[in-house]
Order: structure tokens, then sequence, then C-alpha cells
């Protein structure tokens, strides 16, 4: 008998632990609801923690869960997650993809619930309105804004006995103080040609009075006489040895060589400024201006997901996120440029060691970073080519040409 | 334990002879060996089984964004024979296997045959070679990025101290895939190796003693008794690495970057799955690749089975 009574004891464990891995932990016992938010970056924990908690004073009933997936995999997660109805409750959205996902139905619009609740959107840059309204409606309540800004270290200026970048300084000029900064003996790069769109050869293609995506937005801009020789002049620092080559940017990444005083002087977003200004030598002025001055503007969004089991909730956050209490709070930590009308002075004066204010300039002159269903595949494409041109393999020429095609097919087939 | 064995004998013998206790018996019997499997069989079922199905069904179809797809026939198969990329991660994937398969379980004999003799300290040994085993392969990559970075890796700095110039070992398309290959061995010899101290545990005694009484030297004794009766386990873990090897992935994930030059001549089968499923979400000929390796593998195990027999003795 006792036989018996063993294997009816394995079997009954063996269905337990089956039953226990489909328990659905969706609503928790004591009244409240939990709502997930969904984002990347790890260096805004901090202010999204104290943001959460000013948040819970006013609704205690509504607790929130952070989810943080690193920028490389969030949005290969969150296409997998709204394939399985399993998105966050409310997530980050970036320009690039706001179009597929309103597109695709997996998103909410606000526009009803922002006019029920008597929510204004006018207290955000028009920009970034525009950039997450699909079809008339808005899908994303802005979150924080960002410009490209040349970041440069004092120390290396000054030893060199070269004046710090001004808003005098042209494309000749970066390449003439790079040359005279880059010193091999002691492992120091002038500056670094980033293979990046936003803050690298976007911005440079603008200066240069080009286009990414035509205004019907049928065609890339990257084979026209502006962009091929922007991207010539951003190659030609690591030709001339005045920049890390691609293959020693992708070893060591970039900003952790400015970091660490190897590069004297690199565009780089505000994003960066938590990171930065950790190393007291390092300032940062507006980018030089090439035929005409130009900057990427672009920021972040917060939107909530279609199929969301606590609308209500997740709105009242979403609303919260865009007040201008939680715009404070990352301004006053230096966190981010908050996107709420007003609130940007506080974000220049958290970090005073560093000229800040070359960022807010950068929003006059600024071109929002262009948006459209395919801009994911065509920035893989981008990494994918010009990679190639980057490390010197090919020419801008035969990498553009290759880039464009590919580009334009994905535009076709939207 | 012995209850099933004589089941089967009752069965394979006479079916006049079974009497009515044997039949309820033997059902009973059935039942509960069912129901024990039951959940492990669900498991493969669900979590194994049923997406080969889908991925074999979805080889057939073209994704849209969240999700949609349609059917598209025999496009994506199609469209395999004129992707250079594919054919390129099949010459990668080749090459890597060509290296880490034997070169892998040529060491791990070695050191298994060499931690098998009477040596101090041999636990010690033992452990130090297990270690990358239970070492996250996440982890591992992480470290031996570092090593191999080009202008400040311990590696480049070593030989900078006896006047070499080291090469960009994971950049240089030329050198990355061998820089993943050392890796790969590296990690995988210390689980080969366990297996191969126990399969040479499992040699008896008496056929070295006879051996020796026979005057045969070492060498001998290795290639004549030792290798003969390890054939079998040689076999099991050719089978498993050469399927491991096939699968490589995350060690190109970690090492190489996305931006990388290296990256077109290190990416493996699965990593340009990987790139179409989640990157491009082209998951229709995602599939097709994953259908196609599937198909691969199948074969060169089955080849693998048949020439066992030339070579493998089990006594």
């Amino acid at each position: 008998m006792k036989k018996w009574l063993l294997m009816f004891v394995t079997v009954i464990i063996g269905f337990i632990v089956l039953a226990g891995c489909s328990k659905d932990d969706a609503a928790s016992s004591d009244g409240k609801v939990e709502i997930t938010y969904g984002f990347w970056d790890k260096k805004q924990v901090p202010a999204i923690d104290e943001i959460i908690k000013l948040f819970n004073e006013k609704n205690p009933d509504i607790k929130v869960k952070t989810e943080i997936t690193p920028y490389g995999q969030y949005f290969q997660k969150l296409e997998t997650a709204a394939t399985g109805s399993a998105l966050p409750d409310v997530m980050w959205m970036n320009g690039a993809h706001v179009n597929q996902y309103a597109d695709g139905k997996v998103i909410l619009p606000l526009t009803d619930l922002a006019q029920k609740d008597n929510y204004s959107l006018d207290n955000y840059p028009e920009s970034l309105i525009k950039l997450y309204t699909v079809n008339e409606d808005i899908y994303g309540i802005p979150k924080d804004l960002d410009t490209t800004g040349l970041w440069y270290n004092k120390k290396i200026f000054d030893e060199a006995g070269v004046p710090y970048p001004d808003e005098t300084w042209d494309w000749d000029k970066l390449k003439e103080v790079a040359k005279k900064l880059t010193n091999k003996d002691k492992g120091i790069w002038g500056y670094a040609a980033l293979m990046g769109n936003q803050g690298g050869y976007y911005d440079f293609i603008w200066q240069n009075e080009g286009y990414v995506i035509s205004e019907d937005g049928k065609s890339v801009g990257f084979d026209q006489p502006e962009a091929i020789e922007a991207l010539k002049y951003n190659v030609s620092f690591i030709e001339e040895g005045l920049s890390p080559t691609q293959a020693q940017m992708t070893e060591t990444a970039a900003s952790e060589l400015f970091s660490s005083g190897k590069i004297a002087m690199m565009f780089d977003g505000p994003w960066m400024v938590p990171e930065y200004k950790k190393n007291p030598d390092v300032d940062v002025a507006v980018v030089p201006k090439g035929k005409q001055r130009a900057v990427a503007i672009h920021g972040l969004a917060n939107v909530i997901a279609a199929n969301t089991k606590h609308k209500d909730a997740a709105w009242k956050f979403v609303q919260f996120l865009g007040s201008k209490e939680a715009a404070e709070v990352f301004a006053k930590t230096g966190t981010v440029i908050p996107a709420y009308n007003g609130t940007q002075d506080a974000w220049i004066q958290a970090v005073p060691t560093i000229n800040l204010q070359a960022f807010i300039d950068g929003i006059d002159y600024s071109f929002p970073l262009p948006s459209v269903k395919s801009t994911g595949e065509i920035w893989q494409y981008e990494i994918d080519v010009l990679k190639k041109a980057w490390s010197e393999e090919v020419s801008v020429e035969e990498a553009v040409e290759e880039l464009t095609k590919k580009a334009n097919e994905a535009l076709a087939n939207e | 334990m012995k209850g099933i064995p004589q089941q089967v004998e009752v069965k394979a013998n006479t079916k006049v002879k079974m009497s009515n206790l044997a039949n309820t018996r033997k059902r009973s019997d059935y039942f509960w060996a069912y129901l024990m499997i039951a959940p492990t069989m669900l498991g493969l079922m669900i979590f194994y089984l049923w997406p080969i199905l889908q991925t074999f069904y979805y080889s057939f179809t073209e994704w849209g964004a969240f999700g949609q797809y349609e059917w598209t026939g025999l496009d994506n198969y199609k469209r395999m024979i004129e992707d250079t990329n594919l054919i390129k991660s099949f010459k990668n994937t080749g090459i890597y296997i060509i290296f880490t398969v034997p070169i892998g379980i040529f060491l791990s004999i070695l050191i298994a045959v060499l931690l098998n003799q009477k040596i101090k300290g041999k636990s010690i040994y033992r452990t130090l070679y297990f270690l990358p085993v239970i070492t996250m392969p996440a982890a591992i990559a992480m470290v031996w990025k570092w090593l191999y970075n080009s202008d400040y890796g311990l590696l480049n700095y070593l030989l900078s101290l006896i006047g070499i110039k080291g090469p960009q070992w994971v950049s240089d398309p030329k050198i990355a895939l061998y820089s993943l290959i050392a890796v790969a061995i590296w990690s995988g010899i210390g689980y080969n190796m366990v297996i191969f101290l126990s399969g040479l545990q499992g040699i008896p005694k008496t056929y070295y003693e006879a051996a020796e009484m026979d005057g045969a030297g070492p060498i001998r004794v290795f290639f004549k008794i030792t290798l003969p009766l390890l054939s079998p386990v040689i076999f099991f873990v050719s089978i498993m690495s050469l399927i491991g090897a096939f699968q490589v992935f995350d060690l190109i994930f970690m090492m190489i970057g996305k931006s990388s030059t290296a990256l077109e001549n290190t990416q493996s089968i699965v990593y340009l799955f990987y790139q179409h499923a989640f990157v491009l979400n082209d998951k229709g000929y995602a599939a097709a690749i994953a259908v196609l390796l599937l198909v691969v593998i199948l074969i060169i195990t089955a080849i693998q089975f048949v020439l066992q027999k030339k070579w493998v003795h089990y006594d």
C-alpha cells in the first residue's frame, strides 16, 4: 500500500507544479491596483522613483511597478509583448516607433481621455505634440526633449593652449582644433566621429542643408550631394586619425573614452549629463555651424497600452508623469530636459558646472527626428551599411547607394 | 522496477495464456506509467513539439507588425537561395564547428586522461577546468570582451610588453571568428571532460592489467584500449557538441557589437535568425531559417549515426 501512496503523492505534486506555472497574479487582494511602467534608461531610475513616490502621496491605491529593459532590447521586447498582449500598462515611446505602434493599434489614443479631463496639450513644445500625433490623434504625453551639444574636455584644451569652443565655430574650425588636440603619444583623439544618427550624421546632413526623408515620405536623401558631403566630413576624421576608428568605438564606447579623458570633443545629447557631470573637466557648447545651424530634436513620451486592464489608473499616472510637478523632479535632478514648458530653466540650474544653455539654444534651430512607419527598419539599414563606410571598407558613395536603395524599398512597402 | 520487463515478456510470448488477472494488472500498470510521464509529455508537447510545428507553418508566411501574417507559400525559401548573408552565416558556422568540435573533443580527452591519473591536487584541477561550465555564458563573454579589447585589454597589454602590437581580436574581420572559437573551446572543455572522466572510469581495470602483463607501453594502451572503449562516449559528446555548435549565438551576440565591422564574418545561422526575427521583424523568413537549420542538423546527425558503425565499439 505504501507504494501506491507514494505514487499518488508524486502525481499530485506534479500537477501542483504544473498548475503553479499558469498562476495569474493580476490583481492584488488588498484593493490596490498595480500598474507596470516600462522604460529603458537606468540613469533615470532615481528621478522616476521620486516621481512615483509623489504620485503615491496623491493616489495611494495605485501601485506602480517599474520594468527596465536596456535600449538595445527595449523595442524587441515590446514587439513580442504586444504580440502576446503582455505590454506594460504605461511605457516610454520614441518618435521612431510611435507611427508603427499607433498604426498597429497596440497603444491607446489619448485624445478622448484628454478632452474628458480637460488635459491641456499646450504645455508642451508643438514639435513634440506633432511627433506623437498620428492620424489626428495624440498617442503620447511628452516627457522630455533633447538636442545635441558639442561636449568637450577643458583639460585637454588647456594643455594644448587652445580656446574652448563657442558659437563662432564652423566645420573647418572643428577639424582644425581636432588636429591640434589629437595626441597619439598620450592616446588622445581630438574628436569622436560617432556612427549614430541623432547627434551624429543626421545633424551634419541638416547643417549641410540636406535632408533625411523627403517631405512626401517616399524617399530618403542619403544619396544627395549635401548628405554625401556631410557623411564624408564625418568619415574624414577617422581617415585622418583624428578620431578613434569604428572598430575601436565598438570595442570601447566613445562615451566611455570621453568620460575618461581620451577624447577631446564629441557630439552627444543632454541625456549624458548624469554621466558626464562626474568628470569635473567636462563642459558643453553649441554645435558648430555648417551652411546653416542645425541639430536634431527629439523627445520621449509616455504612452498607454491599448489592452491595459487598468486604463483609468494608467491614465492618471500618465497625466502625473506629464505634470509640472514631475517635470520639476526631472529638472532639479538634472536628469533630462523636461518637456513641460517653462521648467527648462530649473534643469539648466541643476548642474551649474556645465553650460546646459547650449542644449536649450539648440531648440531654436532644431530639426525633428524623422518619424515614419518603417523608421526602425531604416535605422537598422543605416547601421548595417554605413558602418562599412565608417570602417573605410567601402567609399561613402557606394554605401549611400546601397542604403538609399534599401531604405526606399522599406518606404515603398509601408 | 522489476514489473515492467515481465509485462513485456508476457506480451511477447503468448496471448492465449494471459489470464484476466494479468490483463487488468497490465492495464493498470500502463495507466500509471502514462500518468507518471504525463507532466513531462505535456511539457514537451506544449513547449517543444507545438512550437516546432508552428515554426514550420510560419516559414511559409510573411509577417507584419504585431503578429499579423499572411501566407506566401515558398517565397521565404526562394529568397534564401539569393541571400548572401545566409550563405556567409553557414560558412561562419561551418568554420566554427570545424574548429570547436574536434579541438574541443581532443583537448577534453587529453585533460580527462591526465586527470584520471594518480596526481596530486586532482580534484582542484578538475574543479578549475569545470568552473567555466557553471559560469554564465554572458559573464564569460563580458570578461573575454575586455581581455580582447585592442587598446585597453590585458591580452594586448601582455603582448606589448614583449614588443608585439596585438591585433584587434574581436573587430578585425579576419581574426574575430577565431577569437570566438578560442573562447568557445575554453568554456566547453570542462563539461566534456567530466563526461569523458566518467567514461574512463567505466573501463574495467582488468584490461589494463592484462595489457601491462603483455608489456604494452602507455601510448599503445591508450590507442588500443582506452580510445576504443571510450568510443561510445566520444560519439555521444561529438553529437552533442556538434548540435551545440550549430546553435551558437550568445557569444557572438555578447562579444561582437551590432555596429562592429566583424559582424558579417562572425554571424552564425542562429544570429541571422535572431536578426530577422527580432530586429527586422521578419519572422516568416526567420522561421524558414530555423527550419533549414533543423533539417541540416538532422541530416548531419543521421550521417553520424551511420558512420558510427565503423568506429564506435559497444562492449
